[in-house]
């Protein structure tokens, strides 16, 4: 038993160079796109004083929440602001942000398309089960290959490992509107434009709701990750706090992701009852 | 000529359903072919014409192939062989856009389970079919709610489908079918989810708006009663072939073989039966003769009352054997003597209804048109004929 090792690193290594030489233009192109989306997000995040952005925030919250949401955040936040990570708070709030974004325009179509076609659905959940369960870490190795160190590659590494719930609930949501209704929509002479977006997608919100959900939650927890290839933000706190064995300060900064999670999940949530109950 | 021809029209199920097309011409039955090809079959060569303003009910227990017929007609399910011509045109041949517009304009759906939009109002499911031809806003919003009003329901435009009872939901269900006057309504099961009182209300309904509708209609359903009810002409189905076509008289009276037979044996055919099965000719006298002639026919015929019309046989009154005779001796006239009130139906009144009438009425009701001619006359010996199961008595018919 002496079969020569297969060199998938070596395949894998000789498709990386391929398009790093070929692919130069685009990948120019996706890094300023996503690293000016991001800087801005934290730019307007970080424009107006601490309290008037948490007063927004809580307001936000209450409009689409319920008081217990708003308080939550009013409390939430000012703590942040007070054990002082505010403004990285925010850098990483723009970051998961961006990440969402561009998981929901490139997500939502695909799980649309996969709904439509059987084939392509078993071709891209094999797929997705791969992004999700391949260590997150690999991600990042070809990301700063193509991206260089920063942000940039943090969102991308995000957005690969965050957007498998949104395409497979989107596909999911999609395939669950009542085959009475589709046909309704048929025997009424519709397009298959006119049946996605007069029926299909409006029953399939709270799903494709709840994907979303999944993707922001999935993308703040890549926040630390990311942080390791240099995406600024309370993840780059919460690293440098386990480099340098820092209980208290990784506490604190972990704390902080914690309450913009859970804000970020109430508020996704709520979206869809809001969205339901109208 | 017919509006829907529909000429062997054919429907398999399975992987390579052609196969089983030159076994059916051979004769093979649908259990032979599903054991050796795998295939099912749907609808088994089914051809049929139907007139325009008719009320063609398919039916058949569960499947037998009649919801699978129906969706072939607007090919919600692909037909694997065979014509369906809607005003001359083969709906199986066209493509994708020009069958868009069949279903558009000309033929519309009503479904078992409502299928209204969740997430829609009232008005705003009703306007469907609208919406996806493109009529503008304000135009398609006016006719959705004035339809909402034909069918009663002006009143819950704003409202969501949920919020409204099943018999509500399925009267927006219609409204959205009637909502781009089209030609042909297609009625899957469309009273079946309904309970009982209710669904003959929207049965009463729908024949009220066919008379002035005058649509088309294919209207599916496994209830017997129902087809009998509504039905022009009745498509009765088993195995996805249709086993008899005709009126409801003609399957209840004459049912093309066993299965037809087992199937209507059971019927309360004082439900189905109306006055103009079994009424009988009466016998009539003109206004301006005379108290003796009358009794005189009476005598002849050996009758005991003799109705009198005008030359264009409406309906005056009834004049009795007793009254008559006084009348004679007395020297007066029939005008005199003639009893103007008298008990009249509608020709389609059911015998259900006439039981009470026929029992305590001093003379035979009268049958009379809507111009208040006189059509014949309904005597108890003939309406329990009738029940019993007896071919009902025609004589009625000639005379007219």
């Amino acid at each position: 038993m002496n079969l020569p090792k297969i060199p998938i690193g070596t395949w894998i290594e000789a498709a990386e160079d391929w398009l790093k030489a070929y692919g130069g233009p685009v990948f120019g192109g996706i890094k300023t796109g996503i690293g000016s989306t991001v800087d801005g997000l934290a730019d307007t995040f970080n424009y107006l004083p601490p309290l008037a952005m948490i007063v927004i925030f809580t307001l936000l919250a209450f409009a689409i929440g319920r008081w217990r949401i708003a308080l939550f955040t009013l409390l939430g936040l000012l703590l942040v602001d007070n054990l002082g990570y505010w403004e990285h708070t925010m850098e990483t709030l723009a970051l998961v942000l961006t990440a969402a974004i561009i998981s929901v325009v490139l997500g939502v179509p695909l799980g649309i398309a996969a709904a439509r076609s059987n084939r392509l659905q078993a071709l891209l959940l094999p797929v997705l089960d791969f992004m999700q369960t391949m260590p997150a870490f690999v991600y990042l190795l070809p990301a700063v290959a193509f991206f260089s160190l920063g942000v940039v590659p943090g969102v991308i590494a995000s957005v690969i490992f965050a957007i498998p719930p949104t395409i497979r609930l989107t596909n999911l949501g999609i395939r669950q509107v009542p085959e009475d209704l589709v046909e309704a929509a048929d025997a009424f002479g519709s397009t298959p434009m006119q049946k996605l977006v007069k029926l299909q997608l409006p029953i399939a919100v709270p799903t494709i709701m709840a994907g979303v959900n999944q993707t922001i939650m999935l993308s703040l927890s890549m926040v630390v990750i990311a942080s390791m290839i240099g995406a600024q933000g309370v993840g780059a706190d919460v690293y440098r706090a386990v480099t340098q064995t820092k209980t208290g300060v990784g506490f604190e900064a972990g704390l902080a992701v914690v309450i913009l999670a859970i804000i970020l999940d109430r508020l996704t949530q709520h979206l869809v009852k809001a969205k339901k109950k109208r | 000529m017919a509006l829907i021809e529909v000429n062997a029209l054919t429907k398999v199920f399975g992987h390579d359903p052609k196969r089983a097309l030159g076994l059916l011409e051979q004769g093979w039955s649908k259990e032979r072919i599903a054991k050796e090809t795998k295939l099912t079959v749907g609808v088994n060569r089914v051809s049929f014409a139907i007139e325009p303003g008719e009320i063609f009910v398919i039916m058949g227990l569960s499947g037998s192939g009649k919801s699978t017929l129906v969706r072939l007609l607007n090919r919600l399910i692909e037909p694997t062989a065979g014509q369906v011509l809607i005003k001359g045109k083969d709906i199986v041949k066209l493509r994708a856009e020009e069958l868009r517009r069949v279903r558009r304009e000309t033929i519309s759906m009503v479904f078992q389970k409502f299928a209204l939009f969740p997430h829609r109002s009232v008005l705003a499911n009703v306007e469907y079919g609208l919406e996806v031809q493109g009529v503008p806003r304000a135009e398609r919003r006016e006719k959705a709610q004035r339809t909402l009003e034909l069918v009663g329901l002006g009143g819950v435009a704003g409202s969501r489908p949920d919020e409204l009872s099943g018999g509500m939901q399925q009267r927006v269900g219609l409204a959205r079918g009637l909502a781009n006057d089209p030609d042909v309504l297609l009625m899957d099961e469309a009273f079946s989810a309904l309970d009982p009182l209710i669904r003959k209300d929207m049965q009463d309904e729908l024949l009220e708006l066919q008379a002035s509708m005058q649509k088309t209609i294919v209207f599916i359903t496994h209830d017997l009663d129902e087809a009998l009810r509504i039905g022009d002409r009745i498509a009765l189905m088993k195995d996805g072939a249709v086993v008899q076509i005709g009126t409801p008289e003609e399957i209840l009276t004459n049912p093309a073989n066993d299965y037809v037979e087992r199937f209507v044996e059971d019927v309360d055919l004082s439900k189905v039966l109306t006055a103009s099965h079994v009424m009988v000719r009466a016998e009539t006298v003109a206004m301006d003769r005379g108290p003796r002639v009358a009794l005189q026919m009476m005598r002849e015929r050996g009758i005991s009352n003799l109705y009198v019309v005008d030359k264009a046989r409406q309906l005056l009154g009834v004049v009795t054997a007793e009254a008559a005779a006084e009348a004679a001796s007395a020297g007066r006239s029939l005008a005199d003597i003639v009893q103007r009130e008298l008990p009249t139906v509608a020709p389609d009144t059911l015998l259900a209804e006439l039981f009470d009438l026929v029992g305590g009425a001093k003379v035979p009701p009268a049958v009379v048109d809507e111009r208040g001619r006189l059509l014949g006359i309904i005597i108890r010996g003939a309406v329990l004929g009738a029940l019993s199961g007896q071919t009902p008595p025609r004589e009625a018919g000639d005379a007219g």
